[in-house]
């Protein structure tokens, strides 16, 4: 398999890497999480003169990273919606949705990881009030 | 002491026509901050190409957008074709050009009938929207839509434009360009219309680079930005320069539009002089093995397709990074300090499309 070619960052020495892009007048294109199976992995790509850079950060599952909105603000938007997705927590957001940036309330959680937090389909959810007509199914099968 | 009021900008306003809530700070009608909330049209797309077969991706990343449809297609092929390996045939390249810049016009065209539309001027909405039509009409008649084409597919395009439609092409353009004068002249010779879009929503060089803007909102900042000059699809043999103005206004960015649709049509007709024959595809064989980070230049701005392959026919990994997505940070910054009349015009002058944003 080919990959992009990437610089490794750890989550120790993250911000100083991209505090340099910035000092080269990279701009932030935006950030790529993915769920390897074994733990998440987030692609940073940003751009000078149409040749782009990517630093390549891996992060087990739970681990908390640091956010980059101090150096670029812009990518307040996309750790958010990683959060939504992969439930990536970020330390040192400008704006924290907590989780609702894309998401409504009822939606799966973090539905891009391989193994979603819980498989709920949000139609068969009972009126507020209600008593629960359907169980609801946690990943690991309990009844919540 | 001025009060602080907080308004709900949308999700359903006159000048949306697709739902986002702004909220919106005000002191007295001044906005002093602005907060994008998003999700009332995402679809989860990302997760279901990674469950569809990677050939079957290209009609569903196909409708993430309804406006820059075949340009989503387009990229999402020249991302697998890198992974792959695959030469695209050169006429299949200048057939992807004539109809990526056909969507560009008529995006360009919806756009400003918007524009016209959030500063109340209707007629010249209807005027523009009836220019608009005269492009979705070669469309259909090239690719039998007008605005879901599904003409593009992996390893070239599935259909040809013999040489009847392509002078048919050329002879609309001609048409499309003696309206274009008319309105171009009513957008930006206008008193009126200059009074209400100059020194609105500015957004300085510094800040559109600081701030990720892509496409007219940083050109029309003075970024001269736009992945066209990297040469891909027919680009490289037409020859490309970005249109750039500086003052990074409302004003400017639709001056960037205007000027780009003369742009499309120029490399239309050039396209089509230049066409060479030849056959339309490459065959495509095996799965897709790799990573690609493809770009592309929309209407809106730069397109980033993120995939990733592990040699089955589904896909590991697909993200798109639209350009209204990283317009919205430079939206947030134009909002404070404006009155509370001028944010539709503002919003409007991004050209925001929030299906793309949220897919």
């Amino acid at each position: 398999m080919s990959l992009l070619p990437s610089t490794p960052v750890t989550a120790d020495n993250l911000l100083h890497e991209v505090a340099l892009l910035r000092q080269k007048g990279c701009r932030l294109v935006t950030l790529t999480c993915l769920d390897t199976g074994t733990a998440h992995e987030i692609i940073y790509h940003f751009d000078k003169g149409y040749e782009m850079n990517h630093l390549r950060l891996p992060l087990a599952y739970g681990q908390r990273l640091v956010s980059i909105c101090s150096l670029y603000p812009a990518a307040m938007i996309v750790e958010n919606e990683i959060k939504d997705h992969f439930g990536v927590a970020f330390d040192g957001l400008s704006v924290d949705f907590q989780g609702r940036l894309i998401l409504s309330e009822n939606a799966p959680k973090t539905p891009m990881n391989k193994r979603c937090g819980m498989e709920i389909d949000a139609r068969m959810l009972p009126p507020v009030g209600a008593a629960a007509a359907v169980p609801v199914t946690t990943a690991s099968g309990g009844a919540a | 002491m001025s009060r602080r009021t907080v308004i709900p900008f949308g999700p359903q306003h006159p000048v949306f026509p697709e739902p986002i809530q702004l909220r919106l700070v005000l002191e007295d009608e001044k906005v002093v901050e602005a907060l994008p909330v998003v999700g009332y049209v995402h679809r989860g797309l990302e997760k279901l190409a990674e469950q569809k077969d990677f050939q079957q991706d290209v009609y569903l990343i196909e409708r993430i957008c309804g406006i820059c449809s075949f340009m989503h297609a387009q990229n999402y092929c020249q991302g697998i074709e890198s992974i792959m390996g695959i030469t695209v045939p050169p006429r299949a390249q200048y057939l992807r050009l004539v109809w990526g810049e056909l969507h560009r016009m008529h995006s360009h065209l919806l756009f400003l009938a918007l524009l016209a539309d959030s500063f109340g001027f209707e007629n010249l909405f209807m005027q523009t929207l009836r220019c608009r039509e005269d492009v979705l009409e070669v469309m259909e008649i090239t690719a039998g839509n007008r605005i879901m084409l599904t003409t593009c597919c992996i390893g070239g395009v599935r259909k040809d434009i013999p040489a009847d439609q392509l002078d048919a092409v050329h002879r609309t353009l001609q048409r499309v360009h003696g309206q274009l004068k008319e309105l171009g002249s009513a957008f930006a010779d206008n008193y009126t219309v200059s009074r209400r879009l100059k020194d609105v929503g500015v957004l300085s060089k510094e800040k559109a680079l600081e701030l990720g803007g892509v496409g007219p909102v940083a050109k029309a900042s003075g970024l001269p930005m736009d992945l066209r000059a990297t040469g891909y699809a027919a680009y490289r043999d037409l020859g490309f320069e970005p249109v750039v103005e500086k003052n990074g206004d409302c004003y400017d960015r639709m001056l960037v539009r205007l000027r780009e649709l003369e742009q499309s049509m120029d490399l239309i007709h050039k396209g089509i002089r230049m066409m060479p024959e030849g056959p339309l595809a490459e065959a495509v064989k095996g799965n897709p093995n790799g990573e690609a980070a493809a770009r592309i230049e929309q209407p809106r701005g730069e397109l980033l397709f993120f995939i990733k392959g592990n040699g089955t026919k589904n896909l590991e990994r697909f993200r798109a990074r639209t350009p209204t997505f990283a317009n919205l940070a430079p939206l947030m910054h134009m909002l404070p300090g404006c009155e509370l009349a001028d944010v539709p015009v503002i919003v409007v002058s991004i050209d925001p499309c929030i299906s793309c944003t949220e897919r």
